[in-house]
């Protein structure tokens, strides 16, 4: 480069920041938000919102306090509110989905900080996890061991479904997602919705379309007992304990291990990482696989609370783990376990806690969409989340 | 060596890389036993395409080797280098990625014969073990295989040794008794139509395939044909383009009238089944040109489309059907079709209006969320009283058009009216595209801030291709409920707005025609979520098919078949710049580094 070059550099250079100072006084004198017409309909669906919540709510402790309560009389007078053990018993189903949810949503938000697009197929991962434990805890039961040595199988289906999603995960990666590093940001996503369809697919030809059914559960196991006043179906403290131990496994390997400070280093910024003598490629490979094992400690788990699993298991649960991603603040780990557990929480309770008392019908054929609207609701009201994004700069856009 | 302008030197492509060639075996020893394990062997072996000699079946093996030795000798000859001599070692490398194809198959075999693990693996067979052994004993099969994958991995290397026009011939030939066999069932009905069976009778085989003389006279078509026509064609299209501006543009308006002429003719010159199918294609086009405004023009992925096909469907259920259950004005369809716009018009606004100022993939999964509540509304109890739940609505009229009702019945009737409507969808696309608001909305899709910049209102933009893909979506939810007759929330799966995303993007995202071909490739011939294609044997695993198509377009060709030409230069703009500046074509002063 000549000495000449230089100088015009520096003379542009000069000239961008005189222009930029220039837009930023400009920007000063007069504020370019205008209020739009759509911003004034956002703010309503807002306002419709918290006045449809508080309503129900208000429906429900009404019914609650008194049936006849001319309140809840009005709005729906069939409604009939809740007994303390059928409402402790909802939040227990749902406390124990949401950390199913939870457990995926890690992989979602462990992938966006780092990779920022969402892996759509990261549900699809999760039903190979549970594919896999079907097929091999039905061997083991054709063995005789299902019952017998329920624990030891337990820790060998849970272990050879990681190996499976975690190996899925990473050939996702390295096959779809690696070559598409640096496309504009719709491309990755669209290829990830291209890869969730191929892999429900790839199940429905090797695997066939029925649903399949997990062996019959020990009885200890599913009988119920009572913990700290809550009356707990064994399954569901499996699916709470193994949720917990997962977490605490995945915060420590992100919190106190060096794999774990970098890739905390390569979600905040790829390149810097990179020059710190950082192996990017290799910390987002493990970035996928953890995320991967993770999804398939849920789908042992999904096995374990429903016991049937079908090629499309994965699609539902992916999109309401995302949502508790984003609920919890995607990026940030333990926000995604909150999300996981609030959502399942909502899930459960809101259909006849909110909906019932509004004059809703079949409102349990509406929980699907009560997922839905807490997304809708979250992204309107908090985009980044109950507990704060933790995003690069660059993804943040 | 030769220098080009800005003194660099032109480098020679490296050498035959081996790694690559083993690594293809590898990828076609797994893709081999894939496809056999999916059974598509076993379940397409009843559609034949040359009567004795080949089936679908043995295709979808035999495809593997060619493809992929021909891919793996493919190089990419970066701007300033000159592309590798080819020798005989390109041979020996096409036969070893044939090779490592067969051996896969073969280990298959050896695995089948010795194990049985068809409990969780369906196609894990003694049928599948006889189709691969060609119903001899296993030996024999394998030995076979091993021959034929080395043989055709061979052919498939020998693709780059041999000069060009031959193997533009050899594809040629190839695509085109492919084709010619694939779409059997709308050669035979328009033939048919002209009374031509006796062409078709002499091609084909009684119960489907070409007869070998059949493939025989096909292939000596497609080599002569083009050296009859081929100058001629290329001699008019270049007098055409060289023709002043406003002549060009009537040649180009005769063309027109003369090719909807034909369409409109057409229908009556074919039978139920292809009118059927076309039909079904049309419905697709039309969607897929409503969502080609919003992926493909304004660049917002709206993952939940289905929902405003889902609301044009309902509302004329329940604006003409006497069967629906809570309100019931049983208007004639084209007044309802009135109401049906502008509701979903409004519907589009009230989708739109909350997630429009969202980032682009939290926008993908809210409109799916929003695609999947207005559904599960449809199914729902508690709005059963209007649209019937999950018995949905039935025996809806079709359209009273004086002289003749258009429904499902005749299916004749209804390719007409898809027509009339795709064609107004054709127009209100193009005209969009070449209008102020299509030029915003491409600028939204390249980059948003600067569009906003340049006075672009992009709240407003972008929320009108949400509305303006909503309608053209509920032209086709209209035109399927008076075809089917009868709705139901399962006919509006979030899958629907999946293969409409797969039509528009392998069809080519922003380009009318991309998108009309789209359809017609995918839908036409393998086949909507439940309509059949022409090949009705691969309705196990289309959507298997437009899973691996979508990635692999996005890894390969984000912009489609027909691309547009705009929107493929976005794409590829790091290697454009990089092509330009190994060309010398830009100055240093214009060197920008976007980053």
């Amino acid at each position: 480069m000549s000495v000449d070059d230089v100088g015009e550099l520096d003379t542009a250079s000069q000239a961008a920041s005189t222009f930029g100072t220039n837009v930023t006084t400009t920007y000063d004198a007069k504020p370019t938000s205008r209020v739009l017409w759509v911003d004034r309909f956002l703010t309503f669906i807002r306002f419709v919102f918290i006045l449809v919540i508080s309503v129900g709510l208000l429906a429900f402790i009404a019914q609650q306090i008194n049936p006849q309560n001319p309140f809840a009389q009005w709005i729906n007078p069939d409604a009939t509110g809740l007994t303390a053990a059928q409402f402790k018993g909802l939040l227990v189903t749902g406390l124990a989905q949401g950390a199913m949810y939870g457990l995926i949503a890690l992989g979602y938000s462990m992938v966006y900080g780092v990779l920022g697009f969402i892996n759509f197929a990261h549900g699809e991962v999760f039903m190979v996890g549970a594919m896999s434990g079907m097929i091999t805890s039905n061997k083991l039961a054709d063995a005789g061991l299902w019952e017998d040595a329920f624990l030891f199988c337990l820790l060998f289906i849970v272990v050879s479904s990681i190996v499976l999603s975690t190996a899925t995960a990473v050939i996702m990666e390295r096959i779809a997602y690696r070559p598409l590093r640096g496309a504009p940001r719709l491309i990755p996503l669209i290829t990830s919705i291209g890869v969730s369809f191929f892999l429900q697919n790839v199940s429905v030809v090797l695997l066939g379309p029925g649903a399949k059914s997990y062996p019959a559960l020990p009885s200890w196991l599913s009988q119920k007992r009572s913990l700290i006043g809550f009356q707990i179906e064994g399954t569901k403290l499996v699916v709470l304990l193994t949720a917990a131990v997962s977490m605490a496994g995945l915060w420590y390997l992100v919190e106190r291990t060096k794999t774990g400070k970098a890739m905390r280093a390569v979600a905040e910024d790829k390149e810097i990482a990179a020059l710190m003598g950082i192996d990017v490629n290799r910390i987002i490979v493990t970035t996928f696989a953890v995320g991967g094992a993770m999804a398939g400690v849920a789908g042992i788990l999904w096995g374990i609370l429903f016991r049937s699993v079908i090629h499309t298991t994965g699609f539902l649960p992916g999109i309401k783990a995302f949502s508790a991603a984003v609920v919890g603040g995607i990026g940030n780990l333990g926000g995604a376990m909150a999300g996981g557990l609030s959502l399942g929480a909502a899930e459960a309770t809101a259909p006849l806690m909110l909906l019932e008392p509004l004059g809703v019908d079949g409102v349990s054929q509406l929980r699907d969409a009560v997922a839905f609207a807490v997304l809708i609701f979250v992204l309107l009201v908090r985009p980044s989340g109950l507990f704060g994004e933790r995003l690069s700069e660059d993804e943040r856009a | 060596m030769t220098a080009t302008s800005n003194g660099t030197p032109t480098l020679e492509a490296p050498g035959l890389d081996w790694r690559r060639q083993i690594r293809f075996s590898l990828i076609g020893a797994l893709s081999s036993a894939f496809i056999a394990l999916a059974g598509m062997p076993v379940g397409l072996d009843r559609r034949n395409i040359i009567q004795p000699l080949l089936s679908m079946g043995y295709l979808s093996l035999l495809w593997v080797p060619f493809v992929l030795a021909s891919l793996a000798g493919s190089q990419v000859v970066l701007e300033g280098m000159t592309e590798r001599v080819r020798s005989s070692k390109d041979l020996v490398a096409g036969a070893l990625v044939g090779l490592g194809s067969a051996l896969g198959l073969v280990a298959l075999m050896i695995l089948v014969k010795n194990f049985n693990i068809r409990d969780p693996l369906v196609n894990w067979s003694p049928q599948l073990l006889d189709l691969l052994s060609f119903n001899r004993s296993a030996g024999l099969g394998m030995v076979f295989w091993i021959v034929l994958g080395t043989t055709l991995g061979l052919m498939g290397g020998a693709m780059h040794v041999v000069p060009t026009a031959v193997r533009s011939k050899t594809l040629t030939v190839l695509l085109s008794v492919l084709a010619v066999s694939v779409l059997e069932t709308f050669i035979t009905d328009l033939l048919k139509g002209f009374q031509l069976e006796i062409f078709t009778d002499f091609i084909y085989y009684k119960r489907g395939g070409l007869e070998i003389v059949g493939a025989l006279l096909v292939a000596a078509l497609a080599i002569v044909i083009p050296l009859l026509v081929g100058d001629r064609i290329t001699v008019v299209r270049t007098r055409v383009r060289e023709m002043p501006a406003d002549e060009r543009s009537r040649v180009n308006l005769i063309l027109l009238l003369v090719g909807s002429a034909l369409l409109l003719v057409l229908p009556f010159f074919l039978g139920k089944i292809t009118n059927e199918l076309l039909a079904n294609v049309g419905l697709f086009v039309l969607l897929a040109l409503g969502l080609n405004i919003v992926v493909g023009l304004a660049g917002i992925l709206d993952l939940g489309y289905v929902a405003f096909f889902a609301v044009g469907g309902y509302t004329t259920a329940v604006l003409t059907s006497p069967n629906s259950p809570g309100f019931s004005p049983q208007l004639p369809w084209p007044v309802a079709l009135i109401v049906v716009v502008v509701l979903t018009g409004l519907v589009g606004l009230f989708i739109g209006a909350p997630v429009i100022r969202m980032r682009g993939d939290y926008l993908a999964i809210v409109t799916l969320g929003f695609g999947e509540i207005i559904r599960l509304l449809f199914l729902s109890d508690w709005l059963s009283g209007w649209f019937g739940g999950a018995q949905g609505i039935t025996n809806i009229p079709g359209v009273d058009v004086g002289f003749a009702t258009v429904n499902g019945i005749d299916p004749r009737s209804i390719f007409l009216l898809v027509l009339v409507f795709s064609a107004i969808a054709i127009y209100i696309s193009w005209r969009l595209e070449h209008s102020r608001i299509g030029r915003a909305w491409m600028a939204i899709r390249e980059d948003e801030d600067v569009a906003e910049a340049m006075g672009v209102n992009t709240t407003n933009t972008k929320l009108m291709a949400f509305v303006v893909g909503a309608v053209l979506a509920s032209f086709s939810g209209a035109i399927f409920s008076a075809k089917v007759g009868s709705i139901f929330p399962t006919s509006f799966l979030m899958l629907i707005s999946i293969i409409i995303l797969v039509v528009v993007i392998v069809g080519g995202m922003g380009n009318i025609v991309g998108v009309i071909v789209g359809a017609l490739v995918l839908i036409g011939i393998l086949g909507g979520p439940k309509q059949p294609g022409l090949l009705q044997e691969f309705s196990e695993f289309k959507l298997l098919i437009y899973g691996a198509l979508l990635v692999w377009m996005m890894l390969k060709r984000p912009e489609g078949l027909v691309p547009n030409v705009r929107r493929s230069r976005e794409l590829h703009q790091e290697e454009f710049l990089q092509d330009a500046w190994l060309k010398g074509e830009i100055d240093t002063d214009d060197e920008e580094n976007p980053s």
